[in-house]
């Protein structure tokens, strides 16, 4: 699966101009809310007409403004994950669940039948009950599953965590990642550095309507928000230790101690560390109550007013520290000077 | 009752359900044309539609006259097909059914413009063409506003006079409905019983139609919230 984009569109005073390349896997489109985040999402769907552009998805040509070419949303066969989940009230989830396989018959894309998608997302209890009796996380699901059976060639995910609490979230994240690594093509759109952190393969930042930076997650990702600035880590669960409820984690950084996660022994989870939650110290820190100490070697500074964010080399991976300029004099930092960065165990995000 | 007065019952029934029955179909395209549409000549439509609401039922019914008469360019040009509105019951459909037609189409627009036009994009983003879409997201939600058009159309058709008896007159058996025979009686002496009676088969009838309705939307509206 590929996706080229190139779209331009004004509506009253928004500008809207977008041009990127996704990769197969999870595309995250991230950005601050009025960004053109969704716009953008609504022209792939073809619920939006941009006034100049070229969309291809998989080498077939959705728009392209100069043919005059305009494919329509119920022949674009790419599935919309609302925010607020847009069941049809007056269907039961059943019916909701196969309303598009109905219209998809015969055609290709993402594969999965009925039985399977429902056991996929869980959903099989819900089956007879009406859309408005179910709870928000819930919904969110049945959206997924109807979509997913309408055999679309991508998914379209417009912040479908956005309107759920914490709990919920953590509910529906392990189904969008069987997704991706079942192989379902995913355009994601998010203002959470953790849900993109922990679901993206590519990430493309747009800040008010145009993209600035489009890239591997791990390279992107650090640049996406000056305010929450941070890391991402790819890392292999080495074991648990039940005694203290631990997860040790090994990573091209060295090794993490992280709070027990539910995954296997063997398996990949991303860490995201947040910038502000890594200190520096010059010498390895001794009796101190963190319990991660990565060394590495301070790559790059850049300094914004008083603040500084110092970005390390730790054997090949890339952390970043949000310290005072007054830190950073303090301790000489400069590139190529070997410290210490102290994590707080907390700040990872848990996969 | 006499035999008469049974039949102009019967006739207003038929009557009644012909124009209701014949003004559904476009009376609901209209109302969407009105709510979702967005066209040149837009509030042109809205308001011919609102014409007959708004003019005096005597002038609705002699405008009909000139125009589907038997001298009229359209009575003229469907005569060729045999079909004849003048001096028929069917005239009184049709004049019942143009009285009738705002307020239907008043009752549909409003509840079409309360579906939410997102659930419709959805349900376009899972392949339902714009036919489909209306079929299956649209009418349903928005069938308690057809039913209660519906109703007021029958209501209306049910208390029709003043265009129906310019139009095609007041002929029992024919063209005489519920309003005309009663008219007919309080123009005779000795009428009075008769038209009483008719009076009173009217109040059923109109409250029979309300009551139906209200059960209709509220089977509905209890299908919908159903767990």
């Amino acid at each position: 699966m590929s996706l080229e984009v190139d779209v331009e569109h004004t509506r009253g005073t928004f500008h809207l101009a977008a041009r990127f390349t996704a990769q197969p896997g999870v595309t995250a489109l991230f950005g601050r809310s009025g960004a053109g985040k969704s716009s953008l999402v609504d022209i792939v769907a073809g619920l939006v007409r941009p006034q100049r552009g070229r969309i291809v998805i998989d080498g077939q040509t959705l728009l392209d403004t100069e043919r005059r070419l305009f494919v329509p949303r119920h022949r674009r066969r790419v599935g919309y994950v609302f925010q607020d989940s847009r069941l049809f009230p007056h269907l039961s989830v059943r019916q909701n669940l196969v309303y598009g396989r109905w219209f998809s018959r015969g055609a290709g894309g993402v594969a999965g039948d009925f039985g399977s998608i429902v056991e996929l997302l869980g959903i099989g209890a819900l089956i007879e009950r009406r859309p408005d009796s179910l709870s928000g996380g819930e919904k969110q699901r049945v959206a997924i599953g109807r979509a997913l059976l309408a055999h679309p060639k991508m998914l379209l995910m417009d912040e479908p965590l956005a309107s759920l609490d914490e709990q919920r979230r953590a509910e529906i994240l392990p189904y969008i990642e069987r997704l991706r690594d079942i192989g379902v093509p995913i355009l994601y759109v998010s203002h959470s550095v953790a849900e993109v952190a922990r679901l993206a393969t590519t990430v493309v930042i747009l800040n008010a309507g145009t993209v600035t930076a489009v890239g591997p997650v791990l390279d992107i990702l650090p640049l996406a928000d000056a305010n929450d600035g941070g890391s991402v880590l790819d890392a292999v669960v080495a074991g648990h230790d039940e005694t203290f409820q631990l997860t040790r984690l090994t990573s091209p950084a060295g090794e993490l101690q992280v709070p027990r996660l539910n995954a296997a022994a063997g398996s990949t989870v991303r860490a995201y560390i947040r910038s502000r939650d890594v200190m520096l110290s010059l010498q390895r820190p001794q009796e101190i109550s963190a319990l991660n100490v990565l060394s590495g070697k301070v790559a790059q500074i850049s300094e914004t007013g008083a603040q500084a964010d110092v970005r390390l080399d730790c054997n090949g991976a890339t952390l970043v520290a949000r310290l005072t300029t007054k830190s950073v004099q303090r301790l000489a930092l400069a590139p190529g000077r070997p410290v210490f960065a102290v994590i707080k165990s907390v700040s990872f995000e848990r996969s | 009752m006499t035999a008469e007065e049974w039949t102009a019952v019967r006739l207003s029934l038929l009557v009644a359900v012909t124009a209701m029955a014949a003004s559904l179909p476009p009376g609901i395209a209209i109302a969407w044309l009105l709510a979702r549409g967005r066209f040149w000549g837009k509030s042109l439509v809205d308001t011919i539609v609102h014409l007959p609401l708004i003019m005096p039922p005597v002038v609705t019914g002699y405008l009909l006259l000139i125009l589907f008469g038997k001298r009229g360019p359209i009575g003229e040009f469907l005569a060729q097909f045999g079909i004849v509105f003048a001096f028929r019951w069917t005239g009184a459909a049709l004049a019942c059914a143009v009285m009738g037609f705002p307020l239907m189409v008043r009752a549909i627009r409003l509840s079409i413009e309360a579906v939410d036009t997102r659930l419709e994009s959805a349900a376009g983003t899972l392949g339902a063409n714009p036919l489909w879409v209306f079929a299956t997201i649209t009418l349903p939600l928005c069938l308690p506003g057809v039913i209660a058009g519906a109703i007021l159309s029958f209501a209306k058709s049910m208390g029709e006079f003043g265009a129906t008896i310019t139009f095609v007159s007041n002929i029992p058996g024919e063209t005489q409905t519920l309003p005309s025979a009663i008219y007919t009686f309080t123009q005779v002496p000795g009428g009075d019983a008769g038209a009483l009676r008719l009076t009173l088969v009217s109040v059923a009838i109109s409250m029979l139609a309300l009551l139906g309705s209200e059960l209709l939307a509220r089977r509905i509206g209890a299908r919908r919230v159903a767990t």
